[in-house]
């Protein structure tokens, strides 16, 4: 019987947050970049998680929590723009949002 | 009514009106626009003379200081007259001559299109100098000498669209520059040494804190300073050019203010000029040689008001000569006395450039006497005076000037032989002048119709010269009432005087008369006759009296010493040093940034995968710097 550690959870976190990342650089889609990121963010609660539980500590889990209010908050304001901005374009790719480049 | 709210107003009336006419002046237009301002300069005149009521009494012997308000009370610097006999006689004659002017130049002005704008400008003028007079402490004092200059400026170029005029305007005010530098350096050592600009507070303690060796510094910067104003050597060059601007303007400039201020405050520091000899020696030195000087570059001029100007520099010379020696009252009395003739002769001038069209060539004239009675007669009176005829007011002022010199002896004495020789010399080329505009054959252009000015400008002639031929009597040897007046401002000061007894006022009197007779007899000798003859007598002084004709060709010296180095300089400092250096460092760092920029702007692509890259490599960076070299 393999003992499952913290450090399975480290590792599933990390594939997590590599999907997650090497998401946002190669797709275009604003929605999907977006989901990606909750991805990191998720990646990252249960690394805390784990961390907590295996130090015996709750400071991991209250960290979780606040993680979780900051991703509720930016889903909102996130998810407003993209609406916005699909309302203006009829396009979520982020590469035509350019007008500001320099 | 008491001075204390009188005289405040003295300066207020005519600064009012100048405000007044700036806005609404075209808007009333000619003539009420002259009458106004007539009427504000008036109005002052009436609130000093009742405001001098105490002390022609005598009632009052020191008369008061007027606090307004406070300005930069560090320094002693405050809104703060000083009403003493000085000061009230100073005002006298500026409103009062003033007023006259006022009158003339509504005719003379008549048909001008800035007609308003010019009212304004006396007005304005004539409340600066009333600044200057009454002003209770240096700085005070200071801020009307500045005005006074400006004003100068804006009057002598009047007429701006004619270039002669503004080059004029413009020489005025930078050689007024030159001698206020001197007098504000003098004024930083006047702070320096007594902690305020007060008059009280420094004139009463002149003696305890001035050294001679300081006294004497700020003396002379104080001489450089009246030089400027008071046109004399070697600062005396604009005043002959001041002759752009309108006549009126010449009369008030040359006659009534401004250059009469060096005088005034030479007369006003006498405290500060008593502990240093030698700077008042240098006052009267120049005086001295000013007053040659310029007589002799008169005797050649044609232009009828070039005369003039020379013959101003020439008396002002008279007055340094007098206030240098410690001659306060001889100098006042014959910057009063002045003021009366000169004006005259300026406004005579200008009702002759009037009647003959615009024309100033004395050669070009002639006969005129019976075209213009009335300018003949009062010009003639002036020239009289002017000259030192006996029982004339120039008799008893410059005989009184001339007697100081003399009794003050050793060097004096040499300025008194040159005093001498200058009222020849003044009375030569007055009487030349009065012969060749008034007497003789007619010699003007064709199509000229000369004729008798205006009542409007006539009256005030008849008033100048009364006051030409009585003024003198307010202060003779047998009855010396000016000095009584004045002496209360000038307690503690030990003021020269012209020797005592009648018999050598007599001996002395009968000299300079002589000297003025015989130049008034080769005056009328030699210009009554044909042209010829004139042109005979001139020759035969050879290259003398070309360099009297040329003035001495100072302006061309100047030119050559001061204005084209000068110019030369500038141009360095601007092609060489400001353009490359200056103007390169600034446009160096706009152009540094600006390249920058441009070449940063690519890595802002506008692809958020972009940033996202730079972002995560920046992490990697910051994760991999970590573990080599350890976190903290």
């Amino acid at each position: 019987m393999i003992e499952v550690t913290a450090g399975w959870y480290m590792s599933l976190a990390a594939v997590l947050f590599s999907i997650g990342l090497l998401g946002i650089l190669v797709r275009r889609n604003a929605l999907i970049m977006f989901m990606c990121v909750e991805l990191m963010l998720n990646a990252v609660n249960l690394t805390f998680v784990a961390a907590g539980r295996a130090l015996g500590s709750l400071e991991g889990q209250v960290s979780v929590f606040f993680v979780l209010v900051v991703a509720a908050a930016e889903v909102v304001v996130g998810l407003a723009i993209i609406v916005a901005i699909f309302r203006r374009r009829e396009s979520a790719s982020v590469d035509e949002l350019s007008e500001l480049a320099g | 009514m008491s001075p204390e709210i009188l005289v405040p107003l003295v300066i207020a009336v005519p600064l009012l009106g100048a405000v007044f006419l700036h806005f609404l002046g075209r808007r009333i237009g000619e003539p009420l626009a002259g009458w106004l301002a007539t009427g504000a300069i008036g109005t002052s005149f009436l609130l000093g003379a009742i405001s001098s009521v105490d002390f022609i009494r005598g009632t009052s012997e020191h008369g008061e200081s007027i606090m307004l308000w406070d300005w930069m009370p560090a320094i002693g610097a405050a809104f703060e007259i000083k009403w003493d006999p000085l000061a009230a006689l100073m005002t006298l004659v500026v409103t009062g001559v003033g007023t006259l002017i006022h009158v003339f130049a509504i005719g003379y002005m008549h048909g001008d299109e800035r007609f308003a704008r010019f009212f304004t400008y006396l007005n304005l003028f004539a409340a600066s100098m009333l600044t200057l007079v009454l002003a209770g402490n240096y700085a005070m004092l200071f801020l009307g000498w500045e005005l006074v200059g400006l004003c100068s400026y804006l009057l002598i170029s009047f007429w701006y669209t004619k270039p002669s005029a503004a080059a004029a305007g413009k020489k005025a005010f930078i050689v007024n520059r030159i001698g206020d530098l001197g007098f504000m350096i003098g004024l930083m050592l006047v702070f320096f040494h007594f902690g305020t600009l007060s008059f009280d507070g420094i004139f009463e303690r002149a003696g305890e804190v001035l050294t001679t060796g300081t006294a004497t510094a700020i003396g002379l910067l104080f001489l450089l300073g009246a030089a400027g104003k008071s046109a004399q050597i070697p600062l005396y060059v604009w005043l002959p050019d001041a002759m752009e601007g309108p006549t009126p303007v010449s009369a008030l400039i040359h006659a009534a203010t401004m250059v009469t201020a060096g005088v005034y405050v030479v007369a006003r520091s006498a405290s500060i000029f008593q502990e240093a000899p030698a700077a008042g020696m240098a006052v009267a030195t120049v005086g001295a040689l000013t007053a040659l000087w310029a007589a002799s570059i008169a005797i050649a001029q044609t232009d009828i008001k070039k005369v003039l100007a020379y013959s101003t520099v020439s008396q002002l010379g008279y007055m340094f000569l007098a206030v240098g020696l410690g001659g306060y009252v001889a100098g006042i009395f014959h910057l009063m006395t002045h003021a009366f003739f000169k004006a005259l002769l300026f406004l005579g001038a200008g009702s002759v450039i009037h009647g003959m069209a615009d024309e100033q060539d004395m050669q070009k004239m002639g006969g005129l006497r019976k075209h213009m009675p009335v300018t003949a007669a009062t010009m003639g009176i002036a020239t009289l005076a002017i000259s030192g005829f006996p029982l004339l007011s120039g008799f008893w002022s410059k005989d009184e000037i001339l007697a100081v010199a003399f009794e003050a002896g050793g060097f004096a004495s040499v300025l008194y032989v040159i005093g001498l020789v200058t009222a020849m010399l003044t009375a030569f080329y007055m009487t030349r002048q009065w012969v060749m505009v008034f007497a003789g054959d007619s010699r003007w252009d064709e199509g000229v119709h000369p004729h008798e000015s205006p009542r409007v400008m006539t009256v005030p002639l008849i008033v100048l010269a009364v006051l030409s031929v009585g003024a003198g009597l307010v202060n003779t040897p047998f009855r010396l009432g000016l000095e009584h007046f004045l002496e209360p401002a000038f307690e503690g000061i030990a003021m020269a005087h012209p020797p005592d007894g009648i018999g050598m006022f007599l001996l002395l009197a009968a000299v300079s008369v002589g000297a003025g007779l015989v130049g008034i007899a080769m005056g009328g000798f030699v210009y009554t006759r044909p042209r010829e003859v004139w042109t005979r007598f001139q020759t035969g002084f050879g290259r003398l009296w070309t360099a009297w004709e040329s003035a001495y060709r100072v302006d061309d010296l100047y030119g050559a010493a001061l204005v084209t180095p000068g110019r030369k300089a500038s141009e360095v400092a601007a092609f060489r040093f400001d353009l490359p250096i200056i103007d390169g460092l600034v446009n160096g760092v706009g152009r540094f940034f600006t390249e920058s920029g441009t070449r940063s702007r690519v890595i802002q692509s506008g692809y958020v995968r972009h940033y996202g890259v730079a972002f995560v490599g920046g992490l990697l960076l910051a994760v991999i710097w970590l573990l080599v070299v350890g976190g903290a």
